[in-house]
């Protein structure tokens, strides 16, 4: 049993490992369409990592929401918008050096945050696993005010698309 | 009928509990994982195979002809012939092509095809993996291989790929979403997202409670079934690969192996859906007398038959009749079918919620099939330029 769970931590990093790499790839392809590509495979493996965490009912609709809807419509803007062939882009201007300086001040507070606090702070909630009927207990009782809120917003934010895209006769 | 019902169940024990006296505990749980992994593995092929000859059969009889009858008796070694077809084909590659996205696409597309049999129950006992959110799992993963065809589209250089790919791709979202809202109420009856808890909940009557014999159930299947065709790129769906307009539609720059692995992982689609179908709607492998897996089977193959009618009698729609279908009649009927369903667990008066569900239901139809999809004319083009 302990290879078997060696394994599973092997695999866990190397699933990491897989996501920074086409997240660095996301950022600097030259062709937009391979940048997309890489995202997908960064939002698909952060799906594999909340599975990791048991939190299916997530990682499901990760892959639901992000891969099925939001790529589909990305790419789709990439087509309509890019020559189809050939057609590269520079991800990086001059201010990389500078970027890479505040990246660097920000790991470093985060590093000192996350070595000073003493983990794990609910030793209860390392083992929960919360199904998709609490979610939505939750999202009907406690946070009824913040869900009815986001609703209200994307129905704005549709209705205002369909606004500006309409045609004047 | 016991023990022809977990025959199979019962054959892998026998073979699990023989490898035990070697080897230790945990080599038997990965070599039952295997199993099923190979199990999979194999069906979804095998599959595919004897469906693209029911398909050449049944459509060859409503055309009045005999189909495949050459290799073999009846045919029935035309798949194999087809394979080694398409094995030996040469692979071309356009000189202008994404090459590694191009060999990517349909090595990617057979993966979410695959992954989808691993939450089909096929009988009493006998589903892969009973995951808690396995419709949400089904779903989720099917949805992925809209990127697939992008890629291959893309990648192809090729102007009816790219318009291959641009259809598939508005065709498949508008149709997701009333994919996704139709089985809401199932999962409100169910109060579960596994597909085995789901197959349960129909169990009562000995083995007769479906929910398509429900008046919400009903749309709710033929909403489903609809869109699970137009998910399949299906005929009269099958805009992405029209042959009389687009070549090929997304696959035409792809040849040999490359294009029966397309044709492969559409196929699998087309068992899945069917089968995700069944499982929802028609009871999945409850039934009375016969053995559960063989219900499984025979209610599949009735719908994936119905696929097959609707090819050999349906004309392919119009873009603008596909979509007026999806956002214009499937969209609000199934956000009507929600509240439907909804008011039907609270109301307990069986005769009168029947007759309430199935009035709201049909005056809804009419109103939308009368106000929002009114004759439409195209507004004429006119090509100044031209002139």
């Amino acid at each position: 049993m302990e290879l078997l769970n060696l394994a599973g931590i092997a695999g866990v990093y190397t699933l990491m490992l897989v996501i920074l790499i086409a997240a660095v790839a996301m950022v600097t392809l030259r062709s937009l369409f391979h940048s997309a590509l890489a995202l997908a495979a960064v939002l698909i493996g952060i799906a594999g990592i909340y599975l990791t965490l048991q939190a299916d009912f997530l990682a499901m609709i990760q892959i639901l929401i992000y891969v099925g809807a939001v790529m589909t419509l990305i790419i789709f803007a990439v087509m309509l918008t890019e020559h189809l062939s050939h057609q590269t882009v520079r991800q990086n201007n001059r201010q990389s050096p500078l970027a890479i300086a505040g990246i660097c001040a920000f790991l470093f507070c985060l590093t000192g945050v996350i070595v000073r606090t003493p983990w794990p702070l609910q030793p209860q909630n390392q083992t929960a696993t919360i199904t998709a009927m609490e979610l939505g207990k939750a999202f009907m009782g406690q946070y009824v005010f913040a869900f009815e809120l986001i609703s209200v917003f994307l129905i704005a934010a549709l209705i205002g698309a369909i606004v500006i895209a309409r045609k004047d006769k | 009928m016991e023990i022809l019902d977990s025959i199979f169940l019962n054959t892998k024990k026998i073979f699990l509990d023989l490898l035990g006296c070697w080897l230790p505990d945990w080599m038997i749980l990965l070599v039952n994982i295997g199993i099923i992994i190979g199990v999979i593995a194999v069906l979804g092929p095998v599959i595919m195979m004897y469906l693209t000859l029911l398909e050449r059969k049944i459509i060859g009889r409503m055309q009045n002809r005999i189909g495949p009858n050459r290799v073999g008796i009846f045919g029935i070694l035309q798949p194999i012939a087809d394979g080694i077809k398409m094995f030996t084909k040469e692979d071309i590659i356009p000189q202008n092509a994404d090459k590694i996205v191009h060999f990517l696409a349909p090595v990617l597309m057979v993966i979410p095809a695959l992954l989808a049999f691993a939450v089909l129950p096929f009988g009493r006992g006998m589903i892969p993996v009973n995951l808690n959110v396995g419709l949400l799992f089904f779903i989720a993963v099917s949805s992925t291989s809209t990127i697939c065809v992008f890629m291959a589209s893309w990648a192809s250089r090729n102007k009816f790929s790219i318009l291959g790919g641009m259809r598939s791709a508005a065709q498949m979202i508008s149709y997701e979403i009333p994919m996704v809202l139709s089985v809401v109420p199932v999962i409100l009856s169910a109060e579960s997202l596994s597909t085995y808890a789901i197959v349960e909940a129909q169990a009562r009557w000995s083995g007769l409670h479906w929910f398509v014999f429900t008046p919400w159930g009903l749309l709710a299947f033929i909403i489903f079934f609809l869109c699970g065709v137009a998910e399949c790129n299906r005929s009269p769906f099958d805009l992405p690969e029209a042959e009389s307009e687009i070549v090929a539609g997304f696959h035409t720059e792809y040849s040999g192996m490359k294009f029966a692995l397309f044709y492969m992982a559409e196929y699998m689609n087309t068992f899945t859906v069917s089968a995700l179908a069944a499982t929802l709607f028609l009871g999945g492998w409850e039934g009375p007398v016969l053995p559960s897996w063989l219900w499984f089977f025979i209610k599949t193959h009735a719908l994936i038959f119905v696929m097959f009618w609707f090819r050999g009698t349906l004309p392919r729609f119009r873009v603008d009749q596909l979509m007026g279908l999806a956002w214009k009649l499937f969209l609000p009927l199934t956000l009507i079918n929600i509240f439907v369903a909804g008011g039907y667990h609270l109301i307990s008066d069986r005769n009168f919620r029947v007759a309430g569900a199935s009035a709201v239901l049909l005056v809804s139809f009419l109103l939308f099939t009368v106000f929002l999809n009114r004759k439409y004319m195209p507004e004429k083009r006119r090509y100044d330029l031209v002139d």
